[in-house]
């Protein structure tokens, strides 16, 4: 039991934990600008495959990272794209066009990589991320090297953290965000034009959902493997909800979700067999916990799931 | 200026309901070219590969009824449940729960009488699928938790409980993969045809297109369903027992989806892996969408994919177009199969200002 109070564990843990929940952080934030304005996105974890297939491809064909990441965005808003053309312009269900979107950009990442590098016995790589150390903040001792010697993607997905937090709650255009997500009719009485603001909503939250998937196989990974999402879209559907719709709960709960993830590969890494099948069943359990506690408060944005059609309103 | 309005139409007549499942596999088909084309097969070789390959020859028209025995029972499941408006997305998982039972089942059931064992693999499997859909039907009706979010969680948790028996006490002795021992004899579906797959489990799946279609069309239970499914607060008002009505059909919506667990291990793996299961739960949703949520139209969607599915190998075989062209194929087929049906409950009128 020493060893798991080691410094060098500790410290390791608390990267393992930074680490593991940035992906997660980027699709929360991503699904909670979509979900305030009134769309339930369920195309996150195809939408997150395909960034990650997309910054891979892009990345081994142009020696380019960033190029890479740029390209998952783009993909990201495209999907998100289609999702609003289906979900908000057509006003068709959201759970069966998300469900759609997902299912179709599943299919499409795998196809395009089969397409491009064949079945190969040895998946081809790209040079990764090199984790950054922060001046100073690095050399704190004990948390100073798991919190500050971090990819860029990870702090950047910190540094979004406020910065959503504060679009959404502090600006005007936050107020009509929620507005939308909240009463469609009030928002259009008042000149908001309600689809548009979907739309736009879902392109942002789609570029940060490639993004997302780009991380994994930009950064934590330098390869592309089918798997590689393995749920985490699903894990933040759950951490919305269980953050109730705001960006700083939200990012706490996909630390939970990282730190549990980096507990299992640390205890894995020090031969203890716990499976790390139990302590990745957690964070589910939880938000179905938090789903049960949610029902009964009123945070869930009123618009949800609602297609707004304006003539149905009789206007 | 013209302007596009969507306008709600009157219901649409019968012959709709077929002609618009047909032609969204159509539009479905004459898109998969992009696909292809982009993969460099040439157009009409591809199309033709894809359907020789699953109905060209005995075996392969063998093999679509082999694959389209877990798509029946899964589009089945989804359409069941769908139909009551409860939202079931949790078919993968209450497939992962029937398998995972039907292994717990078989493999230590080899002391019992030989004919007694497979039905009760059978049974097991089934009820531990509808028990595990019926938690989140009771997390709706009682605590009104979203059914949605809440079967696509337990997927995972599904997942994640498999994996902790295959890596603990389910794992075959000496095996260091997660994977349990093989099932006993007894407990596996029979064959009945030779020189092929084909298994009693296509049967049990046909059957349950049967047994759906009389539970909806000719029982009380089928009527109240429906009207669960129209107007919750009507049929509550109406007398309804809405909260008996959806955990029932919770129940038998995982117990289809289990049985489709229990026929991939007892059919087809006969021991069970991490990935029993390609995705058969989620592919149930396509189908039972396009299949209209009638059983008679899921088993022509479940044909129709498991051709798509099978056809894939032998098309990729030979035009070196990847076999998830299919997958592509099941995505497209529910977006255009979605826009179809917006057709049906709505018109769009040209406005010209």
């Amino acid at each position: 039991m020493n060893q798991l109070l080691d410094i060098v564990f500790l410290s390791g843990l608390l990267g393992a934990t930074m680490r593991m929940a940035t992906p997660i952080i980027f699709a929360t934030l991503g699904e909670i600008i979509a979900e305030r304005a009134g769309v339930l996105n369920l195309g996150i974890e195809g939408t997150m495959l395909m960034g990650a297939m997309t910054g891979f491809l892009v990345t081994f064909s142009s020696g380019s990272l960033w190029l890479g990441v740029l390209a998952a965005a783009a993909v990201g808003m495209l999907l998100g794209l289609l999702m609003a053309f289906l979900a908000v312009h057509l006003g068709l269900s959201q759970h069966v066009s998300g469900l759609g979107i997902t299912l179709f950009a599943t299919g499409l990442a795998m196809f395009i990589y089969r397409l491009h590098f064949g079945s190969p016995t040895v998946p081809p790589i790209i040079q990764p991320f090199t984790q950054i150390s922060l001046p100073l903040l690095s050399s704190i001792p004990v948390i100073g090297p798991g919190l500050f010697r971090q990819y860029s993607l990870t702090y950047l997905a910190w540094l979004l953290i406020p910065a959503i937090s504060i679009l959404l709650y502090k600006t005007h255009m936050g107020l009509k965000i929620r507005t939308v997500g909240e009463n469609p009719v009030v928002a259009d009485t008042v000149g908001v034009n309600v689809l548009m603001t979907r739309t736009l909503c879902l392109v942002a939250g789609g570029a940060l959902m490639g993004i997302g998937g780009a991380f994994l196989t930009l950064a934590h990974q330098n390869m592309f493997l089918i798997d590689v999402i393995g749920g985490r879209g699903w894990v933040a559907i759950a951490m919305v909800i269980f953050g109730n719709w705001d960006p700083l709960k939200g990012a706490f709960g996909a630390l939970i979700f990282g730190f549990l993830d980096g507990l299992q590969l640390r205890l894995q890494g020090l031969g203890i067999a716990v499976s790390f099948h139990i302590f990745l069943m957690i964070p589910y359990l939880l938000t179905i916990v938090a789903l049960i506690s949610v029902s009964r408060k009123a945070s869930i944005p009123a618009g949800l799931l609602k297609p707004y059609r304006r003539e149905e309103k009789g206007g | 200026m013209i302007r596009l309005r969507i306008i709600k139409r009157k219901p649409l007549p019968a012959w709709a309901k077929f002609v618009i499942p047909v032609s969204a596999i159509l539009v479905t088909l004459i898109l998969s070219a992009i696909p292809i084309l982009l993969a460099g097969g040439q157009l009409w070789k591809s199309y033709f590969y894809l359907f020789y390959g699953a109905l060209g020859t005995r075996f392969n028209l063998l093999e679509t009824f082999v694959k389209a025995s877990p798509l029946l029972l899964t589009g089945l499941a989804v359409a069941f449940a769908f139909r009551a408006k409860f939202w079931n997305i949790g078919a993968e998982g209450q497939l992962l729960a029937g398998a995972l039972a039907a292994t717990v089942l078989g493999v230590h059931m080899g002391g019992l009488p030989r004919p007694l064992v497979l039905p009760l693999v059978i049974m097991g499997g089934g009820l531990a699928g509808g028990i595990w859909a019926a938690i989140p039907g009771i997390l709706k009706t009682k605590l009104k938790v979203d059914d949605v979010v809440s079967t696509l969680l337990l997927n995972y948790v599904m997942w994640h409980i498999m994996g902790a028996l295959l890596f603990g006490p389910l794992q075959q002795p000496g095996s260091s993969w997660p994977r349990s021992a093989a099932i006993v004899e007894a407990a596996r579906y029979p064959v009945l045809l030779p020189r092929s797959r084909f298994h009693m489990g296509i049967l049990i799946a046909f059957f349950a297109v049967f047994l759906i279609w009389f539970i909806n069309q000719k029982t009380i239970f089928g009527y109240r369903s429906k009207a669960v499914g129209l107007n919750i607060r009507a049929a509550h008002f109406g007398g309804i027992n809405t909260t008996s009505v959806i955990v029932w059909t919770s129940l038998v919506s995982g117990g289809l989806a289990g049985l489709a667990g229990v026929g991939e291990l007892c059919a087809i793996q006969y021991r069970l892996i991490m990935d029993i299961s390609p995705g058969y739960g989620y592919s149930g949703i396509v189908i039972a969408m396009l299949g209209n949520l009638h059983p008679v139209g899921v088993l022509f969607s479940a044909l129709f994919f498991s051709v798509i599915i099978v056809g894939a190998q032998t098309m990729s075989r030979m035009t070196g177009v990847p076999t998830y062209i299919a997958e592509v194929i099941q995505g497209m087929a529910l977006m255009v199969m979605l826009i179809f049906l917006l057709f049906t409950e709505y018109r769009i009128r040209v406005m010209k200002k």
